[in-house]
């Protein structure tokens, strides 16, 4: 029987040979992953459940990321971090980043692909809905709650309902000013934000393996924006070049069969598309940038899982050369690793850091930050009747802060292009 | 379980995500202390903009100033209720707030599972667009075997969808208890 991609790796997970869409199987965990906000009330129920001394059900698979609240005053933030460190070295766990030392990385789903724990093939399951990220590398990812991932710890195991998958095919070199934050939000505005609701988002045609692997992160990064349950990409040698430059575990590349069912497909041309943003407050609200160009923002966010990985900033950088922004720009890299290739990192010349530095920018420490508001000493944080052009994924009423400010989700290219004007701009007026 | 649900209607929109339901930065309280838990009552629904709270008409808190506890029970929504983040505080926060259903045409995948495994409100869907037909404080009866609604204020009837295979894990309480009793965790 013709399988898609993801049928094929839940068949594996639930160690069957077909798995049929609509039909509940328990799925072996390769991975779960954890983070502060999530985390201590997981190990709650945990500990509940299995007992105050059980122990989880391998150490090494679980992966504990703090990257929501850290740079804060907030004394109820620094005791979920406390919890987590308390609960990582009650149960061994090797993976655990801690927040003050040298093994902190930042925002989880980009710190899981640079610390090759993304592996084609393999099922990860965590407790952030944005952990479909990881299906840019031909593996099943999926966001689930406290209890569901408490159950995790205890058994290795958890139940899932197998998706149908939708099919979204991008035929075309990829123009300069387009990007993937572009294709996700074209898609959003065709599919809104729940036609895909349980279902599977597979991305295929020549644009999207013409993608780096971190642009392919941002196209199944938004999956959940559409409700979706994964978004996936299968692993072609970009997928591996990345992953064996990271990891030396073994891995299975699937890819779906050509006669696989689809609940639907889509299918576009690059070339024909254009620089989009999600206007306030849902992220399907699409238009493109010339068609709202010249409405006043008062911020620019680069940053997030989303759009904070380096090529987010090389993108960023092309606009910014030699110019000075006119709104409070925040740079805000995801990790560790991408604020230190910052510095070393050359675009014309100069360091991507230079650059940002000399048009204006701040620069800020690598977490969630902003992206989700949190405590009220967070950098970018939105006040008031903000207006705010973000490379962030989600813009419902009071995302990033203030329930009165508006947030309009864009590229790195337009959000760079917008800060120096002030107002939303269409990148190819500086391209 | 409860056979029967009764109580007031709170009315809502459509696409109601984690981030209204419960802010981002009130996710750092506790949620087994009971005195800390009491602020997610206290601050349920806390995102929704206030015109959007409490249909037709908006305005209407869904919380009291000072107080911990709704005087609703039981929420009435348009499409895609729970969408956004992953976070178990949303149906957590709803519940410490005094719901116990919600009657939605639609939910996103991670709220509904974490409502049925964590045991705390049931989503119950329907075909009808109820957040439409029922107004915010008429009193409303959930029979649970029959998976109808009642409004007692306007005498009229509704079907709801029924709960199917989740059912168990509800009445169970949610998924640890329903996989002791299906013996699911000594498979395991």
């Amino acid at each position: 029987m013709a399988q898609t991609i993801t049928q094929k790796i839940l068949s594996k997970a639930a160690k069957r040979t077909f798995v049929d869409p609509g039909e509940s199987v328990w799925l072996n965990v390769d991975i779960l992953l954890t983070h502060d906000v999530c985390g201590p009330p997981t190990f709650d129920i945990f500990k509940e459940e299995f007992g105050s001394d059980a122990k989880v059900w391998d150490p090494k698979k679980i992966v504990v990321l703090p990257d929501h609240y850290i740079f804060t005053a907030n004394e109820h933030a620094h005791r979920n971090i406390d919890l987590l460190r308390q609960f990582a070295k009650e149960q061994g766990l090797e993976n655990y980043y801690d927040v003050g030392t040298d093994r902190y990385k930042g925002v989880c789903h980009v710190a899981l692909a640079e610390e090759g724990f993304n592996l084609p093939g393999t099922v990860l399951f965590g407790t952030d809905s944005h952990t479909c990220t990881s299906g840019a590398f031909g593996m099943f990812g999926t966001g689930i709650g406290n209890t569901d991932a408490a159950f995790i710890l205890g058994t290795g195991k958890l139940w899932e309902k197998v998706p149908e998958s939708m099919k979204f095919t991008f035929d075309g070199p990829m123009p300069e000013y387009l990007t993937a934050k572009d294709l996700i939000l074209q898609i959003l505005g065709d599919i809104t934000t729940d036609g895909a609701t349980y279902r599977a988002m597979e991305f295929d045609g020549e644009a999207i393996f013409s993608l780096p692997m971190e642009e392919r992160m941002t196209l199944t990064n938004m999956a959940i924006e559409a409700g979706g349950m994964n978004g996936i990409i299968a692993a072609d040698e970009v997928t591996e070049h990345y992953v064996q430059a990271r990891s030396s575990k073994p891995y299975e590349v699937f890819r779906s069969d050509p006669d696989a069912k689809y609940y639907s497909k889509y299918s576009y041309d690059v070339r024909k598309l254009e620089p989009v943003v999600a206007q306030p407050h849902s992220p399907d609200n699409r238009a493109t940038v010339r068609s709202v160009q010249g409405t006043k923002i008062t911020k620019s966010y680069i940053g997030s899982c989303t759009g904070g990985k380096l090529t987010d900033f090389v993108m960023a950088a092309k606009i910014l050369k030699g110019k000075k922004v006119s709104v409070t720009t925040n740079i805000v890299p995801a990790t560790v690793k991408v604020a230190l290739d910052l510095e070393h990192e050359l675009y014309d010349g100069q360091t991507l850091k230079q650059i940002f530095e000399d048009a204006g920018c701040s620069i800020a420490l690598p977490s969630c930050a902003a992206c989700l508001g949190g405590p009220a000493d967070t950098v970018g944080r939105s006040v008031d009747n903000d207006v705010v052009v973000s490379t962030t994924n989600r813009n419902f009423p009071g995302r990033m802060g203030s329930k009165h400010a508006g947030v309009y989700l864009a590229s790195p290219l337009t959000a760079a292009a917008s800060a120096i004007t002030g107002k939303l701009t269409d990148p190819r007026d500086f391209l | 379980m409860e056979k029967v649900i009764q109580g007031k209607a709170y009315v809502l929109g459509k696409n109601i995500d984690t981030d209204q339901i419960i802010p981002a930065e009130h996710l750092v309280y506790s949620l087994s202390n009971p005195e800390e838990v009491k602020l997610y009552g206290k601050y349920a629904l806390s995102g929704v903009p206030p015109e959007q709270g409490g249909l037709p008409d908006g305005n209407v808190p869904f919380i009291q100033d000072g107080s911990f506890e709704s005087v609703y029970t039981i929420i009435i929504a348009g499409p895609n209720f729970g969408c956004g983040s992953s976070r178990e505080h949303a149906p957590f926060a709803l519940k410490v707030a005094g719901i116990k259903a919600i009657i939605s045409e639609s939910y996103a995948r991670i709220f509904y599972r974490n409502s049925v495994d964590g045991g705390f409100v049931i989503p119950y869907e329907t075909s009808e667009h109820l957040n439409q037909l029922i107004s915010t404080g008429d009193e409303l009866k959930i029979d649970v075997e029959s998976n109808t609604i009642e409004n007692l204020t306007h005498k009229v009837t509704y079907k709801l969808n029924p709960l199917g295979d989740v059912f168990r894990i509800i009445e169970a309480g949610g998924i640890f208890a329903y996989a002791r009793q299906e013996n699911l965790m000594a498979q395991s």
